[in-house]
């Protein structure tokens, strides 16, 4: 029993990681609202920004940052850095798409006067006819 | 010492960002122009070195980004392939450019001209990145990379069709690279690499404990399925028609042409590098695309013969052509990819040069996109005329042009493979059929005497051909003719390419 606790402690980070990954894509799939679609996104790569970090950090290990550079390096006292390092080029990323989504978003709004994609596509339809 | 061919794919990947920045700091929309297609020539000649070089010694190297080695650094990888491909890239890309010029600068505010241009820049460092890079994050940020590009292309002629097209194209885009990004995840989290060789040893070890077999098939299924959102597989292709539709020419004939292209090269890598063929086929998801490849063949040229929008019914005969590409990779087998790079190649040169005719043939009729006014437009634009009817038979796969090779090679393909044999050449049949049904008409309408656009009250008018689209369909039109005839050397550079990956 005290076994299956340690392990439930030890992935419950990339448990949530899922689940959150999981609203976040049914957000921007089934949203009709653009702002919550975007929402949606963000919270999808937020969630596999915690997945990400959840296994290169090692309990009880620190930053591999060498503050002496006279002292013989530890390796076993680092976390693995390479997961953040993937992080920080994935929020890079997220902030580039979301600026690009909003500011499209802000475009159909000032075309259309509502956020609902539903009536902008129905709007877009009467358009053509 | 090592010869210096092998900087040339890091250079071709900066010297197309470099285009970019400097062209966005000169608010020219002339000069951006000129900066793109020197980059292109410039990068288009690079790669037929680079293409040459690996491809008479049969030999690829790895390029490492940076100090670290091999397990923790970055690095690039070259061959016959991804040279190759990336030197049509080239060519389809200027030609795509050229052919449409007109149409940009009309269609684009003057002010926004130059931004048009980075952006295609942009497009190009990433299609370059996605076929060159062995690491399997940095061609995670280039497809987000793409996206952007890709849909700013689209919503650059600005008005309120464009734009809605853009945020359905957009939303299927992020969901698509959201998947790509977890599979990934997962994929580091199972094996603790991100470099192509490295994960595929791994993963060869891990087939041959027998572990992590389910972990194994929900990350490639999801990054199957990010990648086929991407690229428009069948039924995931909705946003595919009103964002190559209602694009300015130029657009669409890239996003057809090229776009679509890089995610499934990338596919494509990841099937050869990280696992092999036979895993990839023993994990069933061969069968997935093979069935989805079919149906999109045929619900595809469904879709485009009820369409009586020209631009539309060429954009939903993509998705029937996509098709071709995955039931080539969905026979799983070696000879099954062969056909499908051959697509690839030969769907580059035909669709570009459909979109550009159909770009030309529509200003005759006042830029009227409905087939019912396009009556007799290839009799003022001999030329555009001409390059629809070559692109039209090619698609319908008329012997001595590029369609026909690519349905040979998958039915030689189909006669190898497991079970997929007697389905592969049904749908082949079916969709030549269809194909011929829709192209056929389109192309007795536009050769018929007369015109119908007087009841729009558009006068119609003769376009004689500016020098740029000559150029764009002579190139393109001697490439699909080049291809139907001398196929037998690209085969052999795909193929040597194949086995090198």
């Amino acid at each position: 029993m005290s076994n299956a606790i340690a392990t439930w402690s030890g992935d419950y980070y990339q448990v949530f990681a899922i689940i959150l990954f999981g609203i976040g894509f049914i957000s921007l799939l089934l949203h009709k609202n653009l702002i919550k679609k975007i929402i949606g996104l963000n919270i999808m790569d937020s969630s596999v920004y915690l997945f990400l970090t959840s296994f290169g950090y090692i309990d009880g290990r620190v930053a591999p940052i060498v503050a002496d550079p006279t002292a013989p390096v530890q390796m076993e006292t680092y976390i693995n850095p390479l997961p953040t390092g993937l992080v920080l080029t994935g929020i890079v990323v997220g902030v580039s798409v979301t600026a690009f989504s909003l500011a499209l978003t802000q475009r159909l709004y000032k075309k259309y006067h509502t956020l609902n994609l539903d009536e902008i596509l129905i709007l877009a339809k009467r358009e053509e006819v | 010492m090592r010869p210096f061919y092998e900087n040339l794919p890091f250079l071709c990947i900066f010297l197309a960002m470099l285009a970019g920045i400097t062209t966005s700091i000169l608010h020219s929309g002339k000069w951006a122009l000129r900066i793109s297609l020197t980059a292109l020539t410039v990068i288009g000649a690079a790669s037929a070195w680079l293409l040459y070089a690996t491809a008479s010694q049969n030999t690829y190297f790895v390029y490492a980004m940076g100090k670290f080695p091999s397990p923790w650094g970055n690095e690039l990888r070259a061959g016959p392939l991804e040279a190759g491909l990336a030197l049509v890239f080239c060519i389809v890309m200027a030609c795509s450019l050229l052919g449409g010029l007109k149409d940009i600068f009309e269609d684009i505010l003057p002010g926004k001209q130059d931004l048009y241009f980075v952006m295609m820049d942009m497009l190009l460092a990433s299609l370059l990145s996605m076929l060159y890079t062995n690491d399997i994050f940095t061609g995670y940020v280039f497809i987000e990379i793409n996206t952007i590009a890709a849909c700013a292309i689209v919503m650059a002629k600005d008005n309120n069709q464009t734009l809605v097209a853009t945020m359905r194209y957009l939303v299927m885009s992020l969901l698509g690279s959201g998947l790509f990004l977890i599979s990934l995840a997962l994929l580091y989290a199972i094996t603790g690499h991100l470099l192509m060789p490295q994960l595929g040893e791994s993963i060869h070890a891990l087939f041959v404990s027998g572990l992590y077999t389910e972990p194994l098939t929900v990350l490639v299924g999801l990054m199957v399925l990010g990648l086929s959102i991407k690229s428009a597989l069948f039924p995931f292709h909705s946003w595919l028609p009103d964002a190559h539709g209602s694009s300015t020419t130029a657009s669409s004939a890239i996003l057809s042409g090229l776009v679509l292209k890089g995610y499934i090269v990338l596919l494509i890598k990841i099937f050869y590098r990280v696992f092999s063929i036979s895993e990839v086929r023993s994990l069933k998801i061969t069968n997935v695309l093979f069935v989805l490849g079919a149906l999109a063949m045929i619900m595809g040229s469904v879709k485009a013969l009820q369409e009586g929008h020209s631009k539309r019914m060429v954009a939903y005969s993509s998705v029937a052509q996509i098709g071709y590409i995955y039931l080539g990779v969905g026979l799983g087998i070696e000879a099954g990819v062969v056909a499908a790079v051959f697509q690839i190649i030969a769907h580059a040169f035909t669709k570009p040069l459909l979109f550009v005719s159909v770009g030309a043939l529509s200003s005759t009729a006042g830029h009227e996109k409905k087939w019912y006014y396009l009556r007799g437009a290839g009799r003022r634009c001999k030329l555009a005329g001409i390059g629809f009817t070559l692109g039209g038979l090619s698609m319908v796969g008329i012997p001595l042009l590029a369609g026909f090779v690519t349905k040979l090679y998958l039915a030689q393909g189909a006669t190898l493979a497991a079970w997929q044999t007697a389905a592969a050449l049904a749908a082949l049949a079916v969709s030549s059929v269809l194909n011929a049904m829709y192209y056929i008409p389109a192309i007795v309408q536009i050769w018929s005497s007369g015109s119908t656009c007087q009841e729009m009250g558009i006068e119609p008018r003769v376009r004689r051909a500016d020098p740029a689209l000559v150029v764009s369909v002579l190139v393109l039109g001697v490439g699909v003719i080049l291809l139907g005839v001398c196929y037998r050397p690209v085969v052999g550079v795909i193929s040597a390419g194949l086995a090198l990956l």
